[in-house]
């Protein structure tokens, strides 16, 4: 049967960056190229003038069929300090509301010249699928698909994790809560397992981890207590407001009892352990706002670093076709 | 068209309803079987068919394929399905009653009827809506139902509002010896899934169908059909438990039949990996282990028939996101080189395969034809079971593109038809 696979779809023929959708399928040399290219951009972040010029006169159109804000803004800002135009587009009150369909609505945007599309979407495969259907010279990075990838945040949080000086395949790694859900968790246990992590503990109550989580390559627990100890970084996931009813958990009480992480219990992971958070954080339903706002807490960094990965994934997508090192022009 | 006095001459005879299996004659007059296996001494035939290398068989009768008439014209209609239907081998093909209007009165039965009458050549069955309009309710009016055409009755794989309603639709039925045909699935436990709830759904972050949700579905319906004897039959079977409760309930003497859609004897949840919109069927596909389990039980005749569940697409069905793709497979043309693919893997003998397109629905059905019987309507199959053709714009004639076959090359095609006595030439 013939079928365009992710892996084959997301690359050039020479193993480059075309598309980025999913951390599934990609290699380990690729990711830790992406992380020195956003370590090269940090000072950049730093400087008075934020901006280099390496998509002058590309045109990034931030494409959202759900709302996000924090997403939204730094892949906006990442553009702007790449010199690139940005164009934010809201489609949950915009045209497919009118009953124009995905594919007109991305061949209407891409006639006027656009060279990248950043995309969030609540159904799994919307990147891909648009990715299957813009022009050759058209990048698609996925900005959240449905419950199945959100790539540049798992970059984002694996940076977070290097940048605080932890070697990545011994570290033992807690994702905590509503799995079944995530797109976060998913391509993060993805990247993990890509640069050699090989403990990682999905945590949650069993209505809230996908059948087949193993397949993953995770162990799974259903006692925080017992999955917490002794990890070195832990990732919280948000527990979504409208799965606080029904029957996936019984009250956001009996969730934040069992799987809220609190000083008490972060005290069970090792003393330096990172806790992180994709955010926006429910205080006091997964997490307690002592440990949101503790020490080890490194939510604040995640966003900042936010914006040099995302910098650093758009120049790789963008010049794909050339023999371009982002770190080289910038340095020359 | 006018039934001639046909002479078939020099193909391999099947006929599993008889067990004829020979290099032999079939003839046929007045639109009826004449003789098989010989040559009567006084038939003077008005045209001879020499097949050597070629099968003869009796028509294929398919369970369920969407014509999309009416209501919906923009992804076939009668005359372009039924052409690819018969082009397939097929002769008679019921159609589930989901078209718009749905099939719940005299009148859409009727309609359907002309216009099968008008695109000429395939029979073409109505199955009645079970409920008004399908919603799940309401009974439709069986009785005028049966009275204007329809054979069996059903759901088309919309749910029954409660087991109460099932009850009714069952006892009513049964009053009037109506088959009904049943599509099993839990709306609850369904959830809003697009795809089997395996691995697969797992990686891609796509809502699952747990497979629960057709083993319970099965399971409930076959308490109700022991409690008020209606025949009953499962159509597009596709997980392994939901078998072992249909065999169980046969061999306690219950009047229940299955089918499972061609499909899935060959493709798997694998083949949805890469969001491929083509393999969005429901039910969904399945894992290895229930394949293995529907080809046993197709082997077996537990499955007595193997349906095409066509469901014929317009290009923008298939453009959208997964989980926003209309499900379906437009599959007619492929079912005789699939079918034949499950023969060469020794899945099947080549008799059994023909049993599960011939007899086997034709015995659900009630019906005369689907085998070479003497008398019986002169539904012929003829085709050529090493002929080599690729699926293309140059072959394909269902008005659905929908195939993840597309492009692939195919051996086994139907050469010509003989339906009613009247003989068709495809090639």
């Amino acid at each position: 049967m013939k079928h365009t696979q992710i892996g084959s779809l997301q690359l050039d023929s020479a193993g480059r960056l075309r598309h980025f959708l999913t951390v599934e399928g990609l290699n380990a040399g690729l990711l830790n190229r992406i992380m020195d290219t956003a370590e090269s951009f940090c000072s950049v972040t730093e400087q008075t003038v934020k901006k280099v010029p390496l998509l002058r006169g590309k045109t990034v159109v931030n494409l959202f069929f759900e709302n996000s804000t924090r997403t939204r803004t730094t892949f906006e800002l990442a553009a702007k300090r790449l010199s690139a135009d940005v164009l934010n587009i809201n489609i949950a009150t915009s045209a497919t509301a009118k009953g124009e369909s995905l594919l007109d609505t991305i061949r209407n945007i891409e006639a006027m010249q656009v060279d990248m599309f950043v995309v969030r979407h609540a159904h799994s495969g919307a990147a891909h699928f648009i990715a299957q259907h813009v022009a050759p010279h058209v990048s698609v990075i996925n900005a959240g698909d449905g419950r199945h990838a959100h790539p540049t945040q798992a970059m984002l949080d694996l940076f977070t994790i290097r940048r605080s000086g932890r070697e990545l395949p011994a570290l033992k790694v807690a994702i905590v809560g509503d799995i079944l859900h995530s797109r976060v968790a998913r391509s993060e246990i993805h990247a993990l397992r890509l640069l050699g992590v090989r403990d990682i503990r999905a945590i949650a109550p069993r209505t809230l981890l996908p059948m087949h989580a193993e397949d993953l390559g995770v162990s799974l627990w259903t006692d925080l207590d017992a999955g917490i100890e002794g990890v070195d970084v832990v990732v919280m996931l948000r527990l979504q407001r409208e799965r606080m009813s029904g029957a996936f958990i019984p009250s956001e009480r009996e969730y934040f009892a069992r799987f809220g992480l609190t000083a008490r219990r972060l005290a069970l992971a090792r003393p330096d352990a990172i806790v992180m958070h994709p955010g926006p954080i429910n205080r006091g339903v997964e997490i307690d706002s002592e440990v949101a706002d503790g020490l080890q807490s490194v939510i604040l960094k995640q966003v900042h670093y936010g914006i040099p990965i995302r910098m650093a994934i758009m120049s790789l997508a963008m010049r794909s076709g050339t023999d371009f090192d982002p770190g080289a022009e910038r340095r020359a | 068209m006018i039934a001639e006095r046909i002479l078939i001459s020099g193909g391999r005879v099947i006929d599993p309803e008889s067990g004829i299996d020979c290099v032999g004659p079939v003839c046929s007059a007045d639109g009826v079987i004449l003789a098989v296996g010989h040559q009567p001494a006084d038939f003077q035939p008005d045209r001879e068919l020499q097949v050597p290398g070629q099968v003869v068989c009796p028509g294929f009768i398919d369970l369920s394929a969407r014509l999309r008439e009416p209501g919906q014209a923009h992804k076939g209609t009668i005359a372009s399905e039924g052409a690819a239907a018969l082009a397939a081998g097929f002769t008679t093909v019921c159609t589930p009653p989901d078209t718009v209007p749905v099939i719940d009165s005299p009148a859409v039965v009727k309609l359907i009827l002309e216009r099968a009458q008008q695109a000429g050549r395939i029979r073409v069955l109505p199955i009645g809506a079970l409920t008004r309009g399908l919603n799940g309710r309401d009974l439709s009016e069986l009785g005028a139902l049966q009275s204007a055409g329809c054979r069996a009755v059903g759901n088309a794989g919309v749910p029954l509002a409660n087991n109460l309603v099932l009850r009714r639709a069952f006892e009513y039925a049964a009053g009037y010896d109506l088959l009904v045909c049943l599509r099993p699935q839990d709306t609850a436990l369904r959830d809003g899934g697009c795809v089997h709830e395996g691995a697969v759904a797992m990686r891609l972050g796509l809502p699952g169908i747990p497979e629960a949700a057709e083993t319970i579905a099965v399971a409930e319906a076959l308490v109700l059909a022991e409690l008020t004897g209606v025949r009953l039959h499962f159509g597009q079977i596709s997980g392994a438990r939901a078998i072992r409760s249909i065999t169980s309930a046969q061999q306690r003497g219950l009047p229940v039949t299955a089918d499972t859609a061609l499909h899935q004897l060959h493709l798997t949840e694998r083949h949805v990996d890469g969001f491929n919109a083509l393999c969005h069927v429901d039910p969904p596909l399945r894992t290895e282990a229930d394949r293995a389990a529907l080809r046993a039980a197709v082997a077996a005749g537990t499955l007595a028939a193997l349906c095409s569940d066509h469901q014929p697409h317009d290009p923008d069905a298939k453009l959208q996101v997964f989980p926003e793709t209309e499900p379906g497979m437009s599959t007619l043309e492929c079912m005789l080189p699939l079918g034949l693919r499950l023969v060469a893997d020794g899945v099947l003998s080549l008799q059994e395969l023909i049993a599960r397109l011939t007899v086997g629905p034709a015995r659900i059905l009630g019906l005369a034809s689907g085998r070479l019987a003497i008398g019986a309507p002169a539904d012929i199959c003829i085709f050529d079971p090493q002929r080599c053709w690729i699926v293309d714009e140059t072959t394909w004639r269902s008005a659905g593109r929908n195939t993840p076959f597309w492009g692939e090359d195919m051996v086994g095609r139907v050469t010509t038809m003989v339906i009613g006595g009247c003989v068709v030439e495809l090639i």
